[in-house]
């Protein structure tokens, strides 16, 4: 009996839709072509890094799978949702998709507690009380716990980078997007960051992250896709991707962040 | 090398007597150099020359009280006898009740009193943030329904009283209170809809706030009073004051929604994205996010507003509604009081700087305290 049910369950998760799922995905603003022809697919628990100079459309398709963007042609589909006009899909995406963005976006008038508590109890409607205790338990994990009281003007950088992380994390997210988290960060502080995010990658969480970390591409990426002029140049494991780039752009590409750094 | 490793970090030192304190103080502000010197000792001088002057006037050589003549009625004949010389504040203790209440019933103007004091009581308990709940709503619900029953009366043995009867800083503060009751929350729903994403609905809130800001006052009054009525089907009347009042609330709500569109536009797109992400809908990323974040930076413009259009309630008085600037220009018709005005119109306009001058004061400790919070 249990036994066909466990088969029943895995041939569910073998044929799962993809977490995120782009088909030649097109957008433009005005008269420019941002996006062109991308399609990408993400499966359940995979980590994806983005890398691309910039303006090569990096942050426009992450937006785009929450929609922050609306894309003009081609699908996107998100655990399984077409994403559309229609509110309620739009209202299922959002609280199925956790984000965090390069310069925090705080909500500074709020405590760091009731920043990560503001969603959950409002969208989720969870109880004012069980939504703390999650909160405190997220802000623990991002190892915070004692500026819970504190507004986020009174933090340094990296940790309200980590009250951002708690924050979208509060809401149960199954798939998490990052948009170059440690980019507006002192370099002493980038690394409390990306040890968060290393930490929650091990938890087995969906992540697409757009980053030009190369360590942590290395260290937690399945694969990274490398992105110039709107569309995705070569897409491969991060060993793959970084020692034998297959294209010039991607060579200079490389050539350039390793000066860089 | 050897000098760092004798070197002692010199101690810090408190700044000379001279430079700090009331002393040092003075000496940089009022007498810098010798032309500075010279202006302060010339103002010095005016202010303490008119200080004097008006405590001469106004309390030394003023009149509080005079007698009555064989007819019952006051003699101001000492009053007229000063000659400019001193203040007759007799005519304040004669007809402060008037200004006041207006034409409200005498024996009945201890309701008027109480009216007044339920508004300054609902004043002080909106200014408090610990009473910032929604269990406010219902004290203004209350507190105005209080003010009706009082003012109008017919009920629970209080005698009716017309509203044409009412006056003086009663009618003031009902303008003003329910004005802004009304505008603040019609000026948020118009910002809002200015920015909406619905072209309709856009395009009649540009419409409404452009029509409003190109006409003045005065002339909106003078629409609600004459031209409205003619508008209106035989034997229907709105009352003078609710049109005039209508007529104020529409005008505030376009200013106050032109300062909140302000706010609006100074916040960071980040914050909206952030709300978006987190799936808030749009109220509630409204009412939790952004407009928080925005009316707090649009306090002191906002408070300005708010005393602009206190103040210009008393441009009732050309549609004859007798606020408390008609009820003291009123008050000095009687041919024995006549002379008196400088005196009458300092008392008004003490009472209107009383209210102002508390919302000022109020707003900038607001501001302090909510900056405060934002740990800056
Ligand atoms: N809201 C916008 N309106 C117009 N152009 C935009 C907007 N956002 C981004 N762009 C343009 O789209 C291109 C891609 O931008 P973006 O996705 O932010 O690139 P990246 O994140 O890779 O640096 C850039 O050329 C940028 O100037
Ligand atoms: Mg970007």
């Amino acid at each position: 009996m249990s036994a066909t049910m466990e088969a029943v369950a895995s041939a569910a998760r073998a044929d799962a839709p993809p977490a995120i799922l782009l088909d030649k995905v097109n957008k433009w603003y005005g008269a420019m072509h941002v996006l062109r022809d991308v399609s990408l697919s993400v499966a359940l628990g995979e980590r994806v890094v983005v890398c691309g100079p910039s303006g090569s459309g990096k942050s426009t398709l992450i937006r785009c799978v929450n929609r922050l963007e609306t894309h003009q042609e081609g699908s996107i589909k998100v655990d399984g949702i077409e994403l559309s006009d229609d509110l309620r899909a739009l209202d299922a995406i959002r609280r199925e998709v956790g984000m965090v963005f390069q310069s925090f976006n705080l909500f500074p008038h709020l405590t760091v507690l009731e920043n990560c508590t503001l969603a959950p109890i409002w969208v989720r409607h969870m109880p004012k009380a069980e939504a703390e205790a999650l909160a405190m338990e997220y802000l623990e994990r991002v190892k915070i716990p004692e500026q819970a009281m504190k507004y986020p003007g009174q933090l340094s950088g990296g940790q309200q980078q980590r009250v951002a992380i708690a924050r979208a994390l509060c809401m149960k997210p199954k798939i998490m997007l990052f948009d170059e988290p440690t980019s507006a960060l002192d370099p002493e502080m980038i690394k409390e960051v990306l040890e968060t995010m290393v930490g929650l990658a091990e938890t087995g969480m969906t992540m697409v992250c757009v980053t030009h970390e190369m360590g942590f591409a290395r260290q937690v990426a399945d694969r990274v896709v490398f992105m110039d002029r709107g569309e995705i140049v070569e897409q491969g494991p991060p060993g793959e991707i970084f020692e034998n780039p297959k294209t010039d752009r991607l060579k200079l590409f490389l050539s350039q962040i390793l000066r860089g750094h | 090398m050897s000098d760092a490793a004798t070197h002692t970090p010199t101690p810090a030192r408190t700044p000379p007597i001279t430079l700090v304190g009331p002393i040092g103080w003075v000496r940089t502000n009022l007498f810098s150099g010798w032309v500075s010197s010279l202006v302060s000792l010339l103002l010095l001088f005016l202010v303490v020359k008119w200080v004097l002057g008006f405590l001469d006037w106004g309390v030394f050589n003023a009149i509080w009280s005079v007698p009555n003549d064989a007819a019952g009625r006051p003699d101001t004949s000492s009053c007229r006898a000063l000659a400019g010389t001193g203040a007759c504040w007799a005519v304040i203790g004669e007809k402060h009740r008037f200004i006041l209440f207006g034409t409200y019933p005498y024996e009945e103007q201890w309701r008027a009193l109480l009216a007044i004091l339920v508004f300054i009581a609902l004043f002080i308990v909106s200014a408090m943030r610990r009473f910032w709940r929604k269990e406010l709503a219902l004290i203004w619900i209350g507190a105005l329904t209080l003010i009706g029953v009082l003012m109008w009366g017919g009920l629970l043995g209080l005698a009716y009283v017309p509203q044409e009867r009412w006056g003086g800083l009663v009618i003031t503060l009902i303008l003003a209170t329910f004005g802004l009751a009304f505008a603040f929350p019609l000026s948020i729903l118009v910002a809002l809809g200015r920015r909406s994403k619905l072209p309709a609905i856009k395009a009649l809130c540009v419409l409404y706030v452009e029509l409003v800001r190109g006409v003045p006052l005065i002339s909106v009054l003078f629409m609600a009073s004459v031209m409205f009525p003619l508008f209106l089907p035989e034997g229907m009347n709105i009352d003078k004051l609710l049109r005039a009042q209508i007529a104020i609330i529409l005008f505030a709500g376009a200013y106050l929604a032109e300062v909140v569109r302000g706010g609006l536009q100074t916040l960071p797109r980040g914050q909206y994205e952030a709300a978006d992400a987190l799936g808030l809908s749009y109220w509630k990323k409204t009412g939790f996010i952004i407009l928080p974040q925005a009316l707090r930076l649009v306090i002191p413009p906002l408070v300005n507003t708010f005393i602009g259009f206190f103040k210009d309630t008393s441009l009732v008085l050309i549609i004859g509604i007798f606020d408390l600037l008609t009820a003291g220009k009123t008050a000095i018709i009687e041919p024995a009081w006549q002379g008196f005005g400088i005196e009458v119109y300092l008392t008004v306009g003490f009472i209107y700087f009383c209210f102002c001058f508390a919302m000022s004061s109020y707003s900038q400790r607001l501001e302090a305290e909510l900056n405060q919070s934002r740990g800056r």
